[in-house]
């Protein structure tokens, strides 16, 4: 399976209301960051929580935000950062 | 850290703000978990598929590992480079040297520098790298935490006692799906020559997820 984004890659997360065992926390959705790295190919955990094989796996990254960007009055240094993982079928190109 | 208030929750925020704290009570334990976990477990045994002593041995395994064993972990990083360097890339090349295998997840190490101070939260659940700290501590699971982590890290690292000044980063790790975080702090100044056993001394838990720093070389005796 070949990564559909490379580190550096601005990406959106989706927003999109999925109920089940889902790994995008809501604080993400529809937020701007970029790719820190590529982590590698997992089964889905959307799958694998309800006795699925987790088949096709889902590449999963690391993705990197400004803290500014996922809260409007964050209240710390703009430099400061925030990295979490999100599964491919979760992330647009920007 | 926690208050309990008083108004109800039945109306709706986009994003659920209380002076920034965006939730803080503890839900009780699940009863229908409790239930489901002792009913699966008793046909388990029932069935002749595991034995009341497996389930005991695992659970013995598991809490037999302590942050001693992290502490080890990053006392070598800090004395052996090439270690380092194998941690940071390839962490179960690494970790096998000590006997730990993290499957069906993987270490991430983040490192702490003069510009960067990591911190480890897991605001769906509570993810945690117990095969190197053992068993999280009863704060790292609670809401609180989970959520205020993400969203005001500076003001929880101060309840903390750790002060980051502001033209260091601050740098969250949700750990949210396959990788479980490891913080690697910093060396402290004053630690030259000492063997991996003493330097071990000086990594807390804490420091490990990333709410402290080590110890000084003045707090532990020689």
């Amino acid at each position: 399976m070949d990564p559909k984004f490379q580190p550096g890659d601005s990406v959106q997360v989706l927003h999109r209301d999925q109920p089940g065992h889902v790994r995008t926390p809501m604080y993400v959705r529809g937020k701007l960051g970029v790719i820190e790295r590529i982590v590698g190919s997992f089964p889905n955990p959307e799958l694998l929580a309800v006795g699925h094989s987790g088949l096709p796996y889902k590449m999963l990254y690391r993705v990197n935000f400004k803290q500014g960007e996922l809260w409007e009055d964050y209240d710390g240094a703009p430099d400061d950062t925030l990295e979490i993982e999100i599964y491919e079928h979760w992330l647009a190109p920007v | 850290m926690s208050e309990t208030h008083d108004h109800s929750h039945d109306h709706d925020h986009p994003t659920h703000t209380h002076d920034g704290k965006p939730i803080q009570e503890d839900p009780l334990p699940s009863l229908e978990a409790q239930i489901l976990e002792a009913s699966v477990r008793e046909l388990l045994i029932e069935k002749g598929v595991i034995s009341s002593d497996d389930v005991r041995r695992a659970i013995d395994q598991v809490e037999s590992r302590t942050p001693a064993l992290g502490a080890k972990i990053v006392a070598r990083a800090w004395d052996d480079p090439a270690f380092k360097e194998t941690l940071m890339s390839d962490s179960d090349e690494a970790l096998m040297a000590f006997g730990i295998d993290m499957r069906p997840t993987e270490l991430c190490v983040v490192e702490n520098t003069d510009d960067v101070h990591n911190m480890v939260v897991c605001t769906l659940c509570s993810c945690y790298p117990r095969p190197v700290l053992g068993i999280p501590p009863a704060w790292y699971k609670r809401r609180d935490y989970r959520s205020r982590a993400v969203r005001e890290p500076r003001a929880i690292l101060r309840e903390f006692g750790t002060d980051i000044p502001e033209q260091k980063q601050v740098r969250v790790h949700d750990s949210n799906a396959d990788l479980r975080y490891l913080v690697l702090p910093q060396r402290p100044d004053g630690t030259e020559g000492w063997d991996q056993e003493k330097l071990a001394r000086l990594v807390t838990r804490d420091a490990m997820i990333g709410v402290s720093d080590v110890l000084e070389p003045a707090d532990i005796d020689d």
